[in-house]
C-alpha cells in the first residue's frame, strides 16, 4: 500500500502543487550557485574581455578603467595579425597538423579495435590494453621528456638507425620530419585509449547478426566487412563529424613541450604563436585578436559538426 | 568452440597477435629505456651503452632528484593541489549536476541554467582575456589560480547528470512523500547510490590536476611555487641549469642532464602509475557510462 502511494504524487499540476514546487525547488537554485558564480567569473567575464581585440591596449588605462578604457581601433589588430609575415605559415601548419591528426586519429583506433576484437585469449587482450592505454594518462610534459630523449640525435632511435647503417634523422630539428613526428607521437599517446569507445560499440552489435552471416557462408573477413563495420558506422560518423571542431586544435601542449625555434617553420601553430606574441610579448590586444579569430573559426566548425551530428547520428549533448 | 580453425584463420590469429604484441612493445620500450637511463651513470649514457638495461648501475640520479629541495617542494605543491582540487571539483560537479538532472516540468528554470552552461562549451574568452581575469581577481601566484578557473568541468557534470537521471524515479517520489526535500534526497539517496560514478570522476580529477602544467606556467611567476609538472617542463625547456649548480665532483661524474631528466620523469609519473590499476577499473567504465543515453 505504501508503495502505491509513491506513484506520481505530482500527477495533477494545480496551483497548489506549483507553489509547492517553487518552494521545494529553492535548494536547487542554491546548489547551482557556486557553479554559476564560477562560470560567470571565469567564463563570461573573459568573454567581455574579447573587446580588447578591437582596442589599442593600454595597461595604465586598463588597470584604472577596465575593459572599455582603452581606445577603440576597429579591425586594426586583425589587419596587423593577418599582415604578419609568419601568419599564413602558422595558419597552414595548424590546419595541416590538425587534419593529419584527425584522419590518423580516427583510422588507427578503429583498426586497433578491430584487431583487438579478433583476439580470443582474454589475458592477451588485457595485457595489450593495459600497455597501450597507459600513455594517455601521462602528461605531455612527461611524454615530452621521454620523446625528446629517445628521438634526440644520439637517442635510442638514431642508435638503431645507425645500427641498420641508415642516415640519422633529426626529429626535433628537421622541418621535413617534425610535423609527422608530432602525428606519430600523438598516435602513440592516444590510440590505445581511443579504442575504448569503439570496443564498446563492438560489444553492442547483436550476436545473431554474426550467426546469420555464418549461416550465409561468410568468413571472418566478410563478417568484419558486412556486420562489424556497419555496426560501428554510427559511432564512427558521430566521432568523425565532432572532430571537425578540432580543425584549428593542432595540440598546443604537445607542440609546446616538443618544439624549438629551429622547427617554428613547420611546427608553429596558432596557439603557440598566440602564447609567444600575446602573453610572453605582452601584446594583449594582438593576442586577443588572434584568439578571437581562432574562436570564431572553431565556433563555426563546431556548430556545423554538431548540426551534422544531430542530423546523421541523432546526437544531443544534454 | 569445438569448430576446427581453418589454416587461414590460424595464420591470421598468429599475425594478429604478433602485430598487437609489437604495438604493445613499441608503447613499452620508451619507459624501459628511460628507466634504464635513470639507473645508469652519465658516462655510460653518453657513450650510448644504455638501451634497455642499465649500464654502470647507480641510483645517484634518484638521490640527487629526491634531495633537491625544489623538486620535493614542487612535489608537495602538486599533492596539495590534487587534494584541494578533488574536494572543490567534486563538490561543484555534484552540486551542479543534481539540479540539472531534474525534468524541465519539475524544475522550470532548468533550461535557462542548461543554456548558461552550454554556451561556455562553444564560446570562450581565450588565453589572454582569461589570464587578465585571473590577474584581476588577484589569484596570480596563488594556488587558487590553478583550481578556480577550471572548476566547472562540463564533461564531468554531464556524466554525473546522466547517472542521476537514470536513478529510479520512485526513489525520489518516496523521499518527497516521506517529507524530505531535495537536499535530503540528494545527500542521503542520490549521492550514496552514485559512488561508482563519483569514484570515476574523482580519478578523472586526480589525473587532471596531477598532469596540469600550463596554468602553473602562466599564473605562477615564482619558480619555487611551481607545481611539479610545471617545474619539470621548465627543466625540459631550459636544460643544463641544474647540472651547473652541482658542485660535488663525485656526483657530477655519475649524473648528467639526461639521467636526471629520466629520474625526474619517472618519479613524477609514479602517482599516476600507482593509480593506474584503479583508473583502468573505473575510468573505462566511466567513458561508456556518460555516453549511453536513452
Amino acid at each position: 500500500m505504501a508503495f502505491m502511494l509513491c506513484l506520481d504524487p505530482f500527477a495533477e499540476v494545480t496551483d497548489m502543487n506549483r507553489r509547492i514546487d517553487i518552494k521545494r525547488n529553492f535548494p536547487l537554485h542554491l546548489m547551482l550557485l557556486p557553479g554559476v558564480a564560477l562560470v560567470l567569473v571565469y567564463s563570461y567575464w573573459p568573454m567581455a574581455g574579447l573587446v580588447l581585440a578591437f582596442q589599442k591596449f593600454n595597461i595604465a588605462s586598463f588597470s584604472h578603467g577596465g575593459y572599455f578604457a582603452s581606445p577603440f581601433v576597429g579591425f586594426d589588430n586583425f589587419k596587423y595579425v593577418f599582415g604578419m609575415p609568419e601568419f599564413p605559415r602558422v595558419l597552414w601548419n595548424t590546419i595541416f597538423i590538425a587534419s593529419m591528426k584527425i584522419v590518423a586519429g580516427t583510422i588507427a583506433p578503429i583498426m586497433f579495435a578491430l584487431l583487438l576484437n579478433e583476439v580470443a585469449k582474454i589475458w592477451l587482450k588485457r595485457i595489450v590494453q593495459t600497455v597501450t592505454y597507459l600513455p594517455y594518462f601521462l602528461s605531455w610534459v612527461i611524454l615530452g621528456g621521454i620523446i625528446s630523449d629517445i628521438l634526440a640525435s644520439d637517442g635510442l632511435v638514431n642508435q638503431f638507425l645507425a645500427w641498420l647503417h641508415l642516415e640519422p634523422v633529426f626529429f626535433m630539428g628537421d622541418n621535413r620530419v617534425f610535423p609527422y613526428m608530432l602525428v606519430a607521437t600523438d598516435l602513440w599517446k592516444s590510440t590505445g585509449f581511443n579504442t575504448i569507445i569503439y570496443l564498446a560499440a563492438l560489444t553492442a552489435i547483436n550476436p545473431s547478426l554474426y550467426e546469420a552471416a555464418v549461416i550465409d557462408g561468410a568468413n571472418r573477413w566478410k563478417q568484419t566487412l558486412h556486420v562489424t563495420l556497419p555496426g560501428m558506422m554510427p559511432i564512427i560518423v558521430l566521432l568523425g563529424t565532432l572532430s571537425l571542431g578540432d580543425i584549428l586544435n593542432a595540440g598546443f601542449e604537445q607542440i609546446f613541450v616538443l618544439y624549438n625555434p629551429v622547427v617554428f617553420q613547420s611546427g608553429d601553430i596558432i596557439d603557440t604563436f598566440n602564447y609567444r606574441i600575446g602573453l610572453l610579448g605582452a601584446k594583449y590586444d594582438i593576442g586577443t585578436a588572434i584568439g578571437l579569430f581562432k574562436s570564431c573559426v572553431s565556433l563555426v566548425m563546431v556548430s556545423v559538426s554538431y548540426a551534422l551530428a544531430s542530423k546523421f547520428a541523432n546526437y544531443r549533448i544534454f | 568452440m569445438p569448430i576446427k580453425r581453418s589454416a587461414g584463420k590460424v595464420t591470421f590469429d598468429y599475425l594478429n597477435m604478433t602485430i598487437l604484441l609489437a604495438v604493445s612493445l613499441l608503447c613499452l620500450f620508451p619507459y624501459i629505456h628511460i628507466l634504464a637511463v635513470s639507473l645508469s651513470s652519465s658516462a655510460a649514457v653518453a657513450e650510448g651503452k644504455v638501451s634497455f638495461w642499465p649500464a654502470d648501475f647507480t641510483i645517484n640520479s634518484y638521490s640527487f632528484v629526491v634531495s633537491g629541495s625544489q623538486f620535493m617542494k614542487a612535489f608537495g605543491i602538486s599533492v596539495q593541489r590534487v587534494l584541494l582540487g578533488v574536494v572543490i571539483y567534486m563538490a561543484v560537479t555534484a552540486f551542479t549536476a543534481y539540479p540539472l538532472s531534474k525534468e524541465d516540468r519539475r524544475f522550470r528554470s532548468r533550461t535557462v541554467y542548461v543554456w548558461f552552461f552550454v554556451v561556455t562549451m562553444f564560446v570562450s574568452g581565450g588565453l589572454i582575456p582569461t589570464f587578465l581575469v585571473v590577474r584581476s581577481t588577484g589569484l596570480i601566484n596563488s594556488m587558487w589560480a590553478l583550481i578556480l578557473p577550471g572548476a566547472v568541468q562540463i564533461f564531468n557534470i554531464v556524466i554525473l547528470l546522466n547517472f542521476f537521471r537514470n536513478l529510479p524515479k520512485e526513489l525520489e517520489e518516496c523521499a518527497f512523500l516521506d517529507g524530505g526535500g531535495h537536499l535530503t534526497y540528494f545527500l542521503r539517496i542520490a549521492l550514496p547510490l552514485s559512488v561508482p560514478s563519483l569514484m570515476t570522476l574523482t580519478l578523472f580529477t586526480i589525473v587532471y590536476h596531477w598532469n596540469a602544467w600550463f596554468d602553473g606556467l602562466i599564473y605562477i611567476n615564482r619558480p619555487d611555487h611551481y607545481p611539479l609538472q610545471t617545474y619539470i617542463q621548465m627543466n625540459v625547456i631550459e636544460p643544463g641549469r641544474r647540472v651547473r649548480d652541482i658542485t660535488d665532483l663525485d656526483v657530477l661524474k655519475t649524473v648528467s642532464q639526461s639521467t636526471l631528466r629520466a629520474a625526474e620523469v619517472l618519479v613524477t609519473s609514479i602517482p599516476v602509475l600507482l593509480a593506474y590499476p584503479f583508473i583502468q577499473k573505473y575510468f573505462i567504465a566511466g567513458i561508456t557510462l556518460g555516453s549511453v543515453k536513452e
